[in-house]
Order: structure tokens, then C-alpha cells, then sequence
């Protein structure tokens, strides 16, 4: 179960107000990401998002460029899950190896306030609102899923190897 | 029941019939990665092999920042530099070859029917040459190093036609931006889009990557373009290696079919801050602007600078304008340096950079200030892209960005040819 404050935001949220591409290869320390985290678009964000902290926003989060940084961004500080109508195909793929629950579904973010405590049960596919309404994502394909439970594909492929030499 | 490019593809790298929302394996026949290939080496070394698996699949070509900016850049171009050494990458290409896109095009690593991956969203690129190509993550791209494998979904297939003639001063580029425009920065979200049409047949190569490299701008996986007769006589001379053309079959399934026309299409101008904010040129010309930018991955082929060199020939850029041109690789810069292209330019007043992507994500040479405007050749005008987040970038064709930089305001080409 997650449980966090959302911080919501609108539609086409890209990589570079995520993490701007000016830092890609200057900030190169995960927890040293978490300050530029969505700099561009919100200042506030990075001084007082708290872990376990939830981002809903628009259709196609996270279009833009390859970076990881702006999953990892994200996560280092705090954020636990996104919710949003449809994420863009590389964060998404992005999101899945930084073990960051990114959760579709298209009603949910308008009955869904900044500032709003919400929970989410990813065993059970729900969102539920402030006010205990519930909403259903999706689960991942069972073999991407394998990736996610293993920590993401690193560790996955690490895993894969030690059961094939051992 | 016929099958997509998408499909046949996918299938054949899978060895068995697919179909769309399949998750399958699949071995790419090469691998594109720039100056995050340092992050790429440290992830690849985390997992505690020694040797990467297909060394001669991976290309690595530096671009992002080159010359390096600073001491991190030139650090991390250092761990790129030892990385292939050590590991007998044979095909890299340090910072004097170009935008990491048009060189691998240009070595001939793009081919029909191939299947690349690479960790940047503009991979979609080598679709114009009939590949499918895509882009992933870093971490995806260290895992491809260790096994050679990666898992892709199999998409739905979108189908776009276009027809007509380009008036004089519309290019293709203003063709992209109205079909972004028209279906909206993840109009073909998740889709493997293929562009046909005889609009599209008449299109040179150069012409098609423009689409296909955009196609990222509106979400797409992979654009492809059937290999044809221009495919063929482009890629005489870039390889000896075989390669086998893949085409979508006549009676495959769409799950839509865009059609557009061409004929009375006027130029086309992305405002800020996203793709597909598009307008028609007589709705933003008239706005001020600081500097024009001709070049990038999108648009920085010899025929761009010719088609900019063509209408700023014996014209001074505005004195309030500074212009910045970045042809896309060393191969490009030398053409257009003995046809005379660059002289040409130079002489207009814009300064010559050496071939890469310059300011395009931020990173240097000729990043904006607060307030200013800047009006460029590339794919992106998010807030902050071009280095500063109270800046405007305006996306447009060669042709626009040159009569801009004449006239220090957002111009219309068609009333400069």
C-alpha cells in the first residue's frame, strides 16, 4: 500500500522540465538529482515534496527525451508513484527500471486535488481518493512485471545470469 | 489477414507470428548511443561482466557536447573514450563527426529491414531508410550490452498518406509540424506510424529522416518509410553489408489512416512550449526575435543549408538577430563548404559551428538568456530546452528560420524566394 500528498500537474509534462538537459551531465549523483527535480515547471516542488509523495497529472507524462534522469529525479525525491491518463513510451520503460510505479488511468486525475492524501493498493490494481473513491490501472504483463519485482532490469539481468551460471 | 511493417519485423526478430500488445524478445542488429554512453559503461560494469556481448553491434558517437564544455564533459567523454578501447568497440566516432543521427545514417548503419535500438528518443530516425528503430533508456541500453537482448511490446500500426505538391517555400518540415499539430504531441502515442503516399515517394531520403526523427514529437515508436529506388542509390556506397527491405503487406490493418494533402500547405511554426502548439506563419510573424539557429539532427542536411543558403545569398542578418548554423556531420560541413553553402552564409553574418547539437538540449554554444526568442530548425521548444526556462523557442523549416534572421521577426519565406 502507498499512501502520499499529491502533487498534480497538467498535460504533456516533459523530460526537460522533469530534469533539464543542461544538468544531464553535470548532476551525475542520483541524490544529488532530487533538487532539479521539476525545476522548470515548479520551483516549489523540490523544497517541499516529502517521501512517499504521489505526482498525478495529464495524458503522455514524461514525452520527450530518452533521459533517465528524470525517472530517477523523481524518485530520489520521494516520489513513490505517478498517476496519468497515458505516459510516454520511453519514461514509462524508464520507470519500470528504476522501480517506479507509473499507474494508467484517465478518470482518476479529475477526481484528484493537489494537496490531497490518496492511497494505492498495487496488489489489487486500485487507486483510491480523498474522498474513497476508487479507481482501477491496469497491471503490468506478467513479464515485464518479473523486471519491476526484481528491482528493475539490472538486478533482473544480474538474477537471470546467477540462475544460468549457478 | 495482412501484417504491418511493425509486425513482420518484430516477428521475424522473434521467429514467430505476432501481433499487437505481444510482448517479445528480440536481438537488435545494432545499438546507437552518444555522451551517455559514460552512464551506459558504469551501469554495464554494475552488472559484473566483463566483456560486453556483440561489440562490433554497438556504435557510440559523441555529439551532445563536443568539444566539451567543461572538466565533466571532457570526463565523461575520457570513460567513453577508455570504454571502447577496452572492450574493442570498433565503431565510435569521436566529437569532430557529427550529430550522432545523421553519422550513423551516413556509415551505412541504418538499413532496411534492420532492427536498431538506441538510448535517445530521436532514434526513431532510421526509419527512413525502412528500419525500425526506436529509442530506450540507458539502463535498457547496459542491459543490451551484457545480453544482447531486449523485450519490446508489439505496437498497433498507424498509417499516414500524404499527397500533393509542395508549394515554393514549403518543406517538409512544415509538413511534420502540421501533422503534429493536427494530432497533438501524443497523437500516435505507443503507434508505429508509416508514412506513405506520393508525396512521399517524390521526397529525397534527407526529407524523409525529418519525418521520421519528428516522429518522436508525437509519440510514436518507430516512423517507416518503404524502401524504394531513392532508398537503394542512398545507400550505394555506405555498406557492403546485405540487407533484407521489409515491407507492410497490402491488405495489413490499420488501426487508423491519417490523410494529408500538401498542395495548399503554407509554412508552419511550433510555438512555445510544446510540439505541437502549431501555428500558421501569418499568425506569428511579425515576433521579435534574438537568434536563429539552422541545423540540428531534424534539420541540419546539406539540402537545409542550401535551401537557407538560397535565400539569405548576398542578405545581411539583422543586425538585433545573431544566426548560428550546425550542419549535422563533418560529410555535410564539407559539402557545403566546396559548393560554396557556408561561404555563403557566412557572408550573411551567421557564425559557422562545428557539426553536433549545439544548444539544441541546453547544454552550450548559443544558449538563450531570460526574455530572449529564438527561432530554430530543431524538434524541441519545451520551457528550458535551449537553456534557460524564461526563454521562447519557436520551431520552423530552413527556409523560415532564413527569412527570419533577415528581418529580425518571425518571417514568412515564401514572401523572400
Amino acid at each position: 500500500m502507498i499512501k502520499g500528498k499529491v502533487w498534480k500537474y497538467g498535460d504533456d509534462i516533459n523530460t526537460d522540465v522533469i530534469f533539464p538537459g543542461k544538468y544531464t551531465y553535470t548532476v551525475t549523483d542520483s541524490n544529488e538529482m532530487a533538487q532539479y527535480a521539476l525545476e522548470d515547471l515548479d520551483p516549489d516542488f523540490s523544497k517541499n515534496v516529502k517521501q512517499g509523495d504521489i505526482i498525478v497529472a495529464g495524458k503522455n507524462f514524461g514525452c520527450g527525451s530518452s533521459r533517465e534522469q528524470a525517472v530517477i529525479a523523481l524518485k530520489e525525491a520521494g516520489i513513490s508513484a505517478i498517476i496519468a491518463p497515458s505516459f510516454a513510451r520511453i519514461y514509462y520503460r524508464n520507470a519500470i527500471n528504476e522501480g517506479v510505479p507509473l499507474l494508467e488511468n484517465s478518470e482518476a486525475p479529475e477526481h484528484i486535488e493537489h494537496g490531497d492524501e490518496i492511497t494505492i493498493d498495487l496488489d489489487k490494481g486500485e487507486i483510491i481518493n480523498a474522498q474513497g473513491k476508487v479507481f482501477k490501472f491496469p497491471p503490468l504483463p506478467p513479464s515485464v512485471q518479473e523486471i519491476m519485482n526484481a528491482g528493475g532490469l539490472i538486478p533482473y539481468v544480474k538474477k537471470k545470469r546467477m540462475t544460468e551460471v549457478g | 489477414m495482412g501484417k504491418t511493417f511493425v509486425e513482420k519485423i518484430l516477428g521475424k526478430k522473434a521467429g514467430k507470428e505476432v501481433v499487437p500488445g505481444e510482448i517479445v524478445m528480440v536481438e537488435p542488429d545494432r545499438l546507437m548511443s552518444h555522451d551517455n554512453s559514460a552512464a551506459i559503461s558504469k551501469k554495464f560494469k554494475s552488472i559484473g561482466i566483463k566483456n560486453v556481448a556483440y561489440p562490433d553491434r554497438i556504435v557510440i558517437i559523441l555529439d551532445h557536447c563536443v568539444p566539451a564544455a567543461s572538466e565533466k564533459y571532457a570526463t565523461n567523454h575520457k570513460v567513453i573514450r577508455e570504454f571502447v578501447k577496452e572492450q574493442g568497440i570498433r565503431n565510435f566516432f569521436d566529437i569532430h563527426n557529427g550529430i550522432c543521427h545523421q553519422v550513423f545514417i551516413e556509415k551505412g548503419f541504418a538499413l532496411p529491414g534492420n532492427l536498431i535500438l538506441g538510448s535517445d528518443s530521436h532514434t526513431t530516425s532510421y526509419g527512413a531508410v525502412g528500419a525500425f528503430s526506436a529509442g530506450i533508456g540507458r539502463t535498457e541500453m547496459a542491459a543490451l550490452y551484457a545480453t544482447g537482448e531486449l523485450w519490446l511490446k508489439v505496437p498497433q500500426s498507424y498509417k499516414i498518406v500524404v499527397t500533393g505538391k509542395f508549394p515554393a517555400g514549403v518543406s517538409a518540415k512544415d509538413l511534420i509540424l502540421h501533422i503534429i499539430g493536427t494530432i497533438g504531441s501524443d497523437g500516435a502515442l505507443y503507434k508505429s506510424v508509416e508514412f506513405t503516399g506520393e508525396t512521399i515517394s517524390d521526397m529525397s531520403v534527407s526529407d524523409r529522416i525529418i519525418l521520421s526523427n519528428m516522429s518522436a514529437e508525437m509519440g510514436a515508436k518507430n516512423g517507416y518509410f518503404a524502401p524504394d529506388d531513392k532508398t537503394r542509390e542512398f545507400l550505394k556506397g555506405k555498406t557492403d553489408e546485405g540487407y533484407e527491405e521489409i515491407y507492410p503487406d497490402e491488405d495489413a490493418e490499420y488501426e487508423r489512416i491519417l490523410k494529408f494533402d500538401v498542395t495548399n500547405l503554407s509554412p508552419r511554426v511550433a510555438k512555445p512550449h510544446t510540439v505541437d502548439n502549431v501555428s500558421h506563419i501569418e499568425e506569428v510573424k511579425g515576433i521579435k526575435i534574438n537568434q536563429a539557429l539552422l541545423g540540428t539532427c531534424t534539420n541540419g542536411r546539406l539540402n537545409d543549408l542550401e535551401a537557407a543558403a538560397k535565400i539569405l545569398k548576398g542578405k545581411k542578418i539583422h543586425p538585433d538577430t545573431r544566426m548560428l548554423v550546425f550542419p549535422a556531420s563533418q560529410e555535410i560541413m564539407l559539402e557545403a563548404m566546396k559548393n560554396g553553402t557556408l561561404q555563403i552564409l557566412a557572408e550573411a553574418g551567421a557564425v559557422l559551428m562545428n557539426p553536433g547539437c549545439g544548444p539544441c538540449l541546453g547544454a552550450h554554444e548559443g544558449t538563450l538568456a531570460p526574455g530572449e526568442v529564438c527561432i530554430t530548425t530543431a524538434n524541441r521548444n519545451f520551457k528550458g530546452r535551449m537553456g534557460c526556462k524564461e526563454a521562447f523557442v519557436y520551431l520552423a523549416s530552413p527556409e523560415t528560420v532564413a527569412a527570419s534572421a533577415i528581418k529580425g521577426e518571425i518571417a514568412d519565406p515564401r514572401e523572400v524566394i
